[in-house]
């Protein structure tokens, strides 16, 4: 299996764009054959994230190194590479990523939103799949920006092709936009605002690396050298800002309060499935770069930021939570409430220790399983009502029992129940707060994490109150006498397998752990110095 | 002193045995619940009784192991192992596992939730037949079972959490059984919130502790607190508090109490076996658990500990007082007597607080099952509704009699025995004021209890239709409760030694003798004569105002406490409190946040739209009339640009994306290249 080691990679990656393209031959009314190509390549994408799991060494995971790597020349000019590569953090990312896109091709079967057009739809997805999947194996600036930047592209226009046509009222303005485009447009405005922030520090770290190094490059892994070692970390206020751009740009991926403000509109206006794909993956982008690039190429400006990122992130968990709970539209709720759980993800980076850091990439994949999971149900609920107001619905379990069981499940694995994939992300993340690594103010960490478990509370808030309107209660008279129909297959076969891995992984946390645990002690003990369980060990030796 | 107790844990260590076959498969009994959870969920519907016999089979075969295990802990020395397995680890040290403990404490448990749980399931088969729902109630309550076995079994405290939100759920579940009326649903919601709240304290305890200890396995708790660690000394009194603070939630002590009363919407089976027996213990089991970081450490939390329960077993005992529900007479008076268990343990009385948990569970859940088969018969919850049922339902009557009876602490019945136990405990730990207030908790418990039985089974009926004794499924567990009602208090008379098996402390085991915890050697008898006096001067009172028929209840009740009355019947305004507060406080602030968020946060982004659109303007208009508009035209501008474009599109083909996506990248490269 030699081939696979080289190109287990590029196959995930590029498989998906290689079906959009003999999508492309396809004649658009030929809605089957469309279908069962886009799903045999997201699930032939998925099989190698899969072979590449097999394949992966757990015991072999030092610091920074990677496996199935690829590494070839690109634009030689700027020495910029071809090079990915995966290690324990983009590994459980990857899989979440070609996993979750099968199960978006399955539910799409037969939820075509208007103006249907299965062949462009199903063409942006595979385009997406790409983006996202690539983002995860760059191991390279450029690269990295370019498949962090494709994404933004197909999410756009499924926003404003497939989004909701309501007009809305936008503050300031005298006339109303429709839905969609006002979120299309936010949405790419504000990512691209923050990109290009991130750019400009990519480009200044290429340059900086051909003065403290021996030439200029792009390189992650090289970088990531330089930056443990302390390279960029000169007198002058150089590489603090240079932190402060990719910041920027990672912060509204996330999005970290207060840059989240298109993540409600974009996720209300999109169509369902490009809503999970936001939620599940995309979101996670901006969280992965903070840990892929960021924090180890910048590790002492990563401790300098820290407490804001921290205090940011508090913030966006109250705040998140808070708005959730005057909300009216299912949909809106279901977006501020990635507002709170990122709020989480981020706290437990921002500890800049092992444990945060695990706790942040758990946290991701249960973020992306649940509510993914809470955006197909909700599109599903507004497909049957044509209504995603939950003033008028209720009683919905009693007009839709299975329905009705998975999303009091999925409210119940958003609310951090032990037990299911959502608790172990707040819970170490609360743990990593109260230890923050050696020098980070005790009572910044400490606060945010008392905060942030009164945030729990809000959660479970929120989440019980839109049970109540949703599923409990009697159906108002608006649905008397109406048929609707219970869980179709095509839902059920898209929902059952996430259900199943929330209720692993909350079990059985270490399918996910043992992935990343190796790589991220490393990864903290090079770039900050200390290996936070093992000064653990020591405390209880010592006391 | 310390190395006596310790020498002599040791020496308990080595004879502790391991059970062997029995404790490696005790595991069982955490899995068999969820298994039927499932198969209920998959078949229930087509089965007899609609899933209750996987259900009933469940506990039937956990009951097995749990009553082996209790047999050898009793017989052959006592038991302590435990088997776990690892389900995470992170970096070098900090490991994450699951599993099992088999030692007394948690046999004892086990026996009870399987004992009185399975107890309670038969009933259920007969109390629900007929119901809505029925494979969804005995689905939830094989979710509830699976859940307090995972609390009980806990070797760590991570698993205890997974077990303490588990049971919460089945709680919210079970309590809003009838969602189909929002009331019950306010009520599940003011359960877990309530819970919620506590939980709080339950995390950020376990936080701190698992961080100063690099684990949460109760063994090292145990170990260190005992070692008097100076790290784990440093954050005990706060780890300690934040402890009990989420068992002041699941164990209702004042003022979280509130949710309790509110959670019997739920079926009756449910308020027997949880909100009565097992599940509100949890809090107490809690502190059992982790004693030693407050017998050696934390010692300063518990006078405020004590303090809590004090208030609660007397201040809400006397809300029963004026409750027309006979449920909820039964709910306050829970929560009054999990008040003497958490006086109890946090005065250090280890094994009186547990003593009293375990025969509690048998009287409360036989008189919660009474009172259902009360319910099931006069087809109401008030006891303005009842009255001279003790000719039409014997059976009922005669068991109801024995619980209450036990509740008041009637000699020799299990009562008695128990919070006799808690009395000395208080008065050797020198809770001189406390004691008294658990004597005066005790009078007012027989008081209530008296009005109870007088107003459901004394004078005349003053129901509906004809009430029938409950069929046999119902009354038998009512007798196989009211046994051990009778008979389970002589299992640990102070300094009596049953033949060949000892007494309940001594099945507690090794920790009991490590912890030094207080239990009398003889019985004081001149105060098991205080307590029973109060008991019994409370009977006689309540009867000489309730005996009688001659007025309405209500003034009757208004009589007995003309001052208190109106404040009782508005329970003490906790629960306005602590409604209004949340009702004043989070809408209207939920309501800004999310103003800030459209107008301000988005205000600004659509300001800078709105500016640059301008500047755009005033640069192509002004500055340059040939100047390109698009980079700079700002939000709305794009809007409409864009809005045409795309419907353009819209009507288009694939082609039309295709090439609109081409023509975004290719701007991106060209954008790199000119970058670069």
């Amino acid at each position: 299996m030699d081939w696979f080691e080289t190109w287990g990679l590029t196959i995930t990656v590029f498989l998906p764009v290689v079906g959009a393209l003999l999508l492309g031959f396809i004649k658009r009314d030929n809605e089957d054959a469309l279908k069962r190509t886009a799903l045999l390549v997201t699930a032939l994408a998925f099989l190698a994230s899969v072979g590449v799991v097999i394949g992966f060494d757990y015991g072999g995971t030092p610091y920074n190194t990677y496996q199935f790597e690829v590494n070839e020349t690109w634009i030689g000019a700027i020495n910029a590479n071809y090079h990915v590569g995966i290690d324990g953090i983009s590994l459980p990312l990857l899989v979440l990523s070609t996993f979750v896109m099968v199960l978006a091709v399955i539910y799409s079967w037969n939820h075509w939103e208007e103006p249907k057009n299965p062949k462009a739809f199903l063409i942006l997805m595979l385009i997406l799949a790409t983006g996202m999947n690539g983002t995860f194996v760059a191991l390279d600036l450029v690269l990295f920006f370019i498949f962090f930047e494709i994404v933004l592209l197909p999410m756009y226009f499924m926003i404003g092709i497939w989004g909701d046509k309501a007009p809305r009222k936008v503050p300031g303005f005298a006339r109303e936009f429709e839905t969609r485009l006002y979120a299309a447009i936010k949405f790419f405005l504000f990512t691209l605002f923050g990109s290009a922030f991130m750019l400009l520090g990519f480009l200044a770290i290429y340059f900086e690396s051909g003065n403290v190094g021996a030439e200029r490059t792009f390189d992650i892994p090289a970088l990531t050298e330089l930056g443990a070692a302390g390279a960029f970390s000169g007198p002058g206020n150089f590489a603090f800002l240079v932190f402060g751009a990719m910041f920027l740009g990672f912060a509204v991926k996330v999005p970290m309060w207060p840059l989240h403000t298109w993540l409600p509109d974009a996720h209300t206006a999109a169509p369902t499935v490009g809503s999970v794909l936001l939620a599940a993956i995309m979101l996670k982008l901006g969280s992965y770069g903070f840990i892929r690039i960021a924090l180890p190429i910048l590790p002492e400006e990563a401790v300098s930021w820290a407490p804001f990122i921290a205090i940011l992130a508090v913030i966006g968990i109250i705040y998140g939570s808070l708005a959730c709970l005057a909300q009216t539209d299912m949909k809106r709720l279901i977006a501020f409430s990635s507002v709170g759980h990122m709020g989480f993800v981020m706290l437990g980076i921002a500890t800049m220790t092992d444990i945060g850091i695990n706790a942040s990439i758990i946290g991701m994949v249960a973020h992306g399983l649940i509510t993914g999971l809470l955006f197909f149900l909700a599109g599903s609920i507004s497909h049957r009502y044509h209504t995603r107001e939950m003033a008028r619905l209720g009683g919905n379990i009693k007009l839709m029992p299975v329905l009705g069981g998975i999303l009091a499940f999925t409210a119940m694995a958003s609310l951090g129940l032990p037990g299911l994939a959502g608790f172990w992300g707040e819970f170490m993340s609360l743990v990593s707060a109260y230890n923050p690594l050696d020098g980070l103010s005790l009572g910044v960490f400490r606060t945010a994490m008392v905060l942030g478990a009164v945030g729990t509370v809000l959660t479970a808030g929120y989440m019980l109150w839109m049970l109540q309107r949703v599923n409990l209660g009697e159906p108002s008279a608006e649905w008397e006498g109406r048929q609707f129909h219970d869980v179709d297959r095509f839902e059920m076969t898209a929902w059952v397998p996430l259900i199943i891995l929330i209720v692993v992984i909350g079990f059985y946390p270490k399918v996910v752990f043992n992935a990343t645990t190796d790589a991220v002690t490393s990864l903290v003990d090079a770039a900050f110095g200390t290996d936070t369980t093992a000064a653990l060990s020591s405390l209880v030796k010592g006391g | 002193m310390n190395d006596l107790l310790l020498l002599a844990a040791e020496e308990h260590v080595i004879e502790a045995g391991t059970g062997g076959f029995w404790s490696d498969t005790a595991g069982i009994m955490l899995v068999t619940p969820f298994i039927a959870f499932l198969a209920i969920l998959a078949v229930g519907k087509r089965l007899k009784y609609q899933g209750g016999e996987i259900a009933v089979a469940a506990l039937a075969v956990n009951l097995v192991w749990a009553t082996v295990l209790f047999v050898m802990n009793m017989t052959g020395g006592v038991l302590d192992t435990s088997n776990t397995f690892e389900i995470a680890r992170i970096g070098s040290n900090l490991v994450f596992e699951l599993g099992w403990v088999v030692d007394g404490l948690s046999i004892m448990m086990y026996f009870l939730v399987n004992f009185v749980g399975l107890l309670v399931f038969v009933y259920a088969l007969s109390y629900m037949h007929g119901d809505v729902r029925v494979p969804w109630f005995f689905a939830a309550f094989s979710l509830f079972a699976g859940a307090m076995l995972i609390l009980v079994g806990a070797p760590n405290l991570v698993q205890m959490i997974i077990g303490w939100e588990g049971v919460g759920l089945a709680s919210y579940f079970l309590i809003g059984f009838y969602w189909h009326d929002l009331d019950n649903v306010r009520a599940g919601n003011k359960a877990f919130m309530t819970n919620k709240v506590a939980d709080v304290g339950l995390i950020l305890g376990a936080v701190i502790l698992g961080v100063t200890l690099g684990t949460w396995d109760f063994a090292a708790l145990d170990e260190a607190a005992a070692a008097g660690g100076e790290a784990l000394g440093a954050v005990a009194v706060v780890a300690g508090l934040l402890l009990f603070f989420g068992a002041m939630g699941k164990s209702a002590q004042f003022p979280l109490h509130i949710w309790l009363p509110d959670a019997m919407a739920g079926p009756t089976p449910v308020s027997a076996l949880m909100h009565a027996a097992t599940m509100v213990t949890a809090g107490v089991y809690l502190m059992a658990r982790t004693f030693p970081l407050f017998e050696h450490l934390a010692t300063e939390a518990r006078s405020w500990m004590v303090a809590i329960g004090a208030i609660t077993l007397f201040a809400v005992g006397l809300l029963a007082l004026v409750a027309d529900d006979i449920k909820k007479v039964l709910a306050y008076s829970t929560v009054s007597q999990l008040g003497y268990m958490m006086t109890a343990v946090a005065a250090g009385g280890y094994t009186a607080g547990l003593f009293h948990l375990f025969t509690h569970a048998f009287f409360k859940a036989l008189l919660f099952l009474g009172a259902g088969s009360v319910i099931h018969a006069v087809h109401s919850n008030f006891m303005q509704d009842m009255g001279g049922l003790r000719k039409a339902m014997p059976t009922t009557y005669w068991t109801f009699l024995v619980g209450s009876a036990a509740l008041a602490g009637i000699f020799p019945l299990a009562g008695f025995w128990s919070k006799d136990e808690i009395l000395a405990t208080l008065g050797a730990e020198g809770y001189t004021a406390v004691m008294w207030i658990a004597i005066a908790g005790a009078f007012v418990t027989a008081f209530y209890m008296t009005r109870c039985v007088a107003l459901t089974f004394f004078g005349t009926y003053k129901g509906h239709g004809e009430p029938h004794e409950s069929p046999r499924l119902m009354t038998a567990p009512l007798i196989g409760l009211a046994i051990p009602s009778i008979l389970f208090g002589l299992l640990n008379i102070p300094g009596v030694e049953l033949p060949g098996i000892g007494n309940f402390t001594e099945w507690l085991g090794v920790r009991v003798v490590a912890m030094g915890d207080h239990h009398a050697e003889a019985i004081d008898f001149a105060l098991a004569g205080l307590g029973l006096g109060a008991a019994l001067l409370g009977i006689i009172l309540g009867w000489a105002i309730w005996g009688k028929d001659r007025l309405s209840q209500q003034e009757r009740d208004r009589f007995q406490v003309p001052v208190l009355y109106p404040l009782l019947r508005r329970k003490y305004l906790v629960d306005d409190l602590a409604l209004g507060l949340v009702g004043a406080t989070t809408g209207p602030i939920a309501r800004m946040v999310d103003w800030t968020n459209t107008y301000v946060i988005d205000g600004i982004v659509n300001a800078v739209g709105g500016v640059t659109k301008w500047l755009g303007g005033l640069v192509y208009n002004g500055l340059d009339q040939v100047g390109v508009d698009g980079i700079f035209n700002g939000l709305s501008a794009a809007a409409d640009t864009a809005g045409s474009a795309l419907r353009k599109m819209q009507t288009g083909r694939v082609q039309q994306y295709a090439s609109g996506f081409v023509a975004g990248a290719l701007i991106l490269v060209v954008l790199f290249v000119f970058v670069i």
